[in-house]
């Protein structure tokens, strides 16, 4: 069997025409098989939903129980029959849930792995790699100049100046599903034992990480009705980057904006967003994590999506490994 | 280096003032001898490095990955020393033992011969992190480009000493890097360091402010008026053969003014006004000045065009006496008699105004007889010279500012305090024909009001937005639309790098003009007439 033939790109997203169901679809359809709850990955509205436990949860959070017609919980490295092809869900490492699909028929092996990383992360299971013919990754951060450093380095730079400046407060601008939750469990793996006080687009999300078993420590509602100015003095504030250019974050007193992104990486990108300490702490792959995991696959081809294909693609050349961009539209970084 | 890198990180982000100071003088603190004196002296620009040009740095790094794959790295970064500090391939099974520190980097660069600096460059790199070799990369294109002055790094050791700035400024060119003996005195375990280096800086006396009020207190007689010269201060010292001209601060800038310091063949220290032009015959604008400014190089088509001359205002030593402890009426008698005997074409006297009461002063004050004075100057007689601003012996008394009224078009968030405020505005004023006016942009400020306002006018942006662009909105701003803000400033130069033409200088908000229509807001034309006068 062709590889083209057991997926391809459509307007609504990954298709498989064998199986007849689509992965990460960006408009509803009948059946969608889905990688991870960001919601550029997970959109509400389609007939039918298989995604890991986590992911359902976190789809009826942000959407409300009602999001999907029926839905169907997918257990990692269990294989379900879908159509006739076979599918397995395996750890991606990118957030809580987030999986890899393995799609397999007639001896052709695709994995669609969704957004990955290969740094460790307290707040989900590791990424596995999986041999197969076609690997598709993402490319978000696919240009040799991205190089995440160690994340305990960058957790330990905002408590090193939370010591130089304690009259001031530090703002974490971190998205709201994921990353939020990876810098409040570093922060914590780091010492940090101060209430963490965080905006209300965290709430909901946060709460479910603790109740899966993730100790995030105590959290407090960073809300007017908390306190007054002096009450944030010395604190660390974790919310959404949209929450520090609003009114939302004038309560704190002369605060240090950071922000937790691999695009952090890039000094102009910081300078341009007003971000004073920038984190390097990223939920996807950087360029060396891409490239070792692309030959840890064994795969004969490559598929690049989201991102930028280019220089990647140019890798595999160079490599001797077939590649090819492959265009979906609709995807953002919301992850990062 | 990796502390020296981290440094440099946090100093480039760091918007405030403050939080400069905190990260250097910690920075100061927490580090050992010698590196830290070496991250002084690259901040300020005395560390002397071998340069190495883009064009090698770019060689060294192709010849060590694809050239493709770089070429698109380098067109998303868009800066060359981040670029290659973010790709640069760690050699396989390379593992630098420990990471070398500030001192063994600038050694090893410092030893380098011209043949084998790019080869001592990579192995340096080959051992750095990434921020560290993005340090190196900086201190080898020379230039940190990190916002900090020498004055705020000197500003930074006077807080970690508890001393005053000017006793660093005075001791500044004495001293070598890695400073040292400096440290020491500084941290309290030596004495302070005794400099036998000749012409040296002598810390600079200012003027305060004249206030409401402050007049009606004081006895015109006990005073003395000069024209405020819109130049640059500039103190010149001769001292057994070694010339030197100072900025105010005590930066050394003797190489951008080679014409004035050819003819400074004294032996004194004098304090004045760098101008251009002939003193004998005509004194150059602000424009001609600038054509001298912030150059590397002066041509002698440029010298010649525009010659540099200084105008002295008192002497602080002559012939190896110290006058500055001389009242002023003393040292301006002795500073006559010795500006006598100078080159005439390099050389004047800042001239008296005479006046008997404050209010001839003020109308002599309101219409100065050259375009390039900006007030009158108070200095009591008996004054003494001080270093720093004391208050009381000498006064400022400037001219009005200009105004205009300009209206809102842009607004940009600021930092710190205020990162949720839009605080920093694009303001223009209205060009082209009648019925079909536009807003040509005219200047930027982010200050002059009160934190109420900034509440009003933020309120007013994000009411208002247009369109966004990152941290910028734009605002809704037409005829009959709009917010007028008075803007003040204290002069107007010609810019080929505005749309407008036209460049202000020092503006900054000075009234909210609610109640204005923004039609009937400035025309581009007031300002041009501005610059004709």
């Amino acid at each position: 069997m062709r590889a083209s033939d057991l997926l391809k790109s459509r307007p609504e997203g990954l298709y498989c025409p064998p199986g007849d169901f689509f992965i990460d679809p960006v408009r509803p359809v009948e059946r969608a098989l889905i990688t991870h709850g960001h919601s550029d990955h997970a959109r509400a509205g389609h007939r039918s939903v298989l995604a890991t436990q986590e992911t359902l949860d976190i789809m009826g959070l942000r959407y409300g129980e009602d999001f999907a017609g029926t839905t169907q919980a997918a257990a990692l490295g269990q294989t379900v029959d879908v159509n006739g092809v076979a599918v397995t869900f395996h750890p991606a490492g990118h957030v809580l849930g987030s999986a890899q699909i393995a799609v397999e028929h007639r001896g052709m092996r695709i994995v669609a792995s969704g957004d990955y990383k290969r740094h460790k992360d307290a707040t989900c299971l590791p990424f596995e790699p999986i041999r197969c013919d076609v690997f598709i990754t993402e490319a978000t951060f696919g240009l040799p100049v991205f190089r995440h450093p160690p994340d305990h380095e960058e957790i330990a730079r905002v408590l090193k100046s939370a010591a130089q400046f304690p009259e001031r407060s530090h703002l974490i601008g971190a998205y709201a599903l994921g990353k939020a939750q990876r810098v409040m469990r570093l922060l914590r793996d780091a010492g940090y034992d101060r209430p963490i006080y965080i905006h209300g687009a965290l709430a909901k999300l946060s709460e479910y990480y603790q109740s899966q078993g993730i100790d995030l420590g105590k959290l407090e509602p960073g809300t007017v009705e908390s306190g007054a100015k002096a009450d944030f003095t010395g604190a660390i504030v974790v919310g959404p980057p949209s929450a520090f250019a609003d009114r939302w974050a004038r309560r704190f007193p002369d605060p240090i904006s950071c922000f937790a992104s691999g695009w952090m990486r890039i000094r102009q990108r910081a300078k341009q967003g007003g971000v004073e300490l920038p984190l390097i702490i990223s939920d996807h792959a950087d360029w060396d994590e891409l490239t070792a995991t692309i030959k840890e696959t064994g795969a004969q081809e490559i598929w690049v999506t989201h991102g930028r294909e280019e220089a990647l693609v140019r890798w595999c050349e160079l490599e001797g490994i077939a590649a090819k961009p492959l265009h979906l539209v609709g995807y953002e970084d919301e992850g990062d | 280096m990796n502390r020296f890198a981290e440094l440099l990180d946090r100093l480039v982000l760091t918007p405030s003032r403050n939080g400069k100071l905190t990260l250097l003088t910690d920075y100061f603190r927490s580090v050992e001898d010698p590196d830290r004196g070496l991250a002084l002296a690259a901040i300020t620009g005395d560390l002397n490095i071998a340069a190495v040009k883009p064009a090698m740095l770019r060689a060294l790094v192709v010849e060590r990955m694809d050239p493709v794959l770089f070429g698109y790295s380098y067109d998303y970064v868009g800066d060359l020393a981040e670029t290659v500090s973010l790709v640069w391939p760690q050699p396989q099974g390379h593992i630098a033992n420990r990471v070398p520190t500030l001192a063994e980097v600038v050694g090893k660069l410092q030893t380098a011969s011209r043949s084998d600096g790019p080869k001592v460059l990579a192995r340096l790199l080959d051992d750095a992190s990434i921020s560290a070799r993005f340090a190196i990369i900086k201190l080898v294109t020379g230039g940190l480009r990190i916002g900090v002055s020498a004055r705020l790094a000197k500003q930074a050791l006077a807080d970690l000493g508890q001393v005053d700035v000017a006793e660093i400024e005075e001791l500044w060119h004495g001293l070598t890097p890695p400073y040292t003996e400096l440290f020491a005195w500084l941290e309290g375990r030596a004495e302070k360091p005794k400099s036998a280096a000749l012409a040296l800086f002598r810390p600079v006396m200012l003027a305060n402010a004249v206030d409401d009020g402050d007049l009606a207190k004081l006895d015109p007689a006990d005073y003395a008026a000069e024209w405020k010269w819109d130049g640059i201060r500039v103190q010149a010292v001769c001292e057994g053969g070694v010339r030197r001209l100072y900025s105010r601060t005590g930066d050394d800038v003797s190489g951008a003014f080679p014409d004035l310091a050819a003819a400074m063949h004294f032996e004194a220290a004098l304090d004045g006004e760098l101008l251009v032009g002939d003193p004998r015959e005509a004194t150059g604008t602000f424009s001609d000045l600038q054509k001298r400014l912030n150059r590397k190089s002066v041509s002698p088509k440029i010298q010649q065009q525009y010659p540099a001359f200084m105008r002295c205002y008192d002497a602080l030593q002559i012939n190896g006496d110290d006058l500055r402890a001389l009242p002023f009426g003393e040292r301006r008698k002795r500073l006559e008699a010795f500006v006598s005997t100078l080159d005439p074409s390099r050389f004047d006297l800042s001239p008296f105004v005479t006046f008997s009461d404050w209010e001839t002063l003020e109308k002599l004050r309101a219409a100065p007889p050259h375009p390039i004075i900006e007030g009158v100057m108070l200095k009591r007689w008996d004054s003494p010279y001080l270093a720093g601003r004391p208050k009381g012996p000498w006064f400022k008394w400037k001219r009005d500012p200009h105004t205009i009224d300009a209206v809102l078009m842009y607004a940009q968030r600021g930092h710190g305090k205020r990162s949720s405020f839009y605080s920093d505005y694009t303001f223009g004023v209205w060009s082209g024909p009648e019925g079909a006016e536009e807003l040509v942009p005219v200047g930027k400020a982010y200050f002059g009001f009160t934190d109420e306002e900034l509440k009003e006018i933020d309120k007013y942006v994000r009411d208002n937005t247009i369109e966004r662009f990152g941290p910028v909105r734009s605002v809704r701003a037409d005829r009959k639309n709009g917010l007028v803000l008075e803007v003040a400033f204290e002069g107007l130069n010609r810019s080929t790098r505005h749309k407008s033409g036209v460049a202000m200088r020092f503006p900054r908000i000075s009234r909210l003009r609610w109640d204005k229509p923004s039609a009937e807001a400035d025309r581009i034309e007031t300002l041009q007439t501005m610059l004709d006068r």
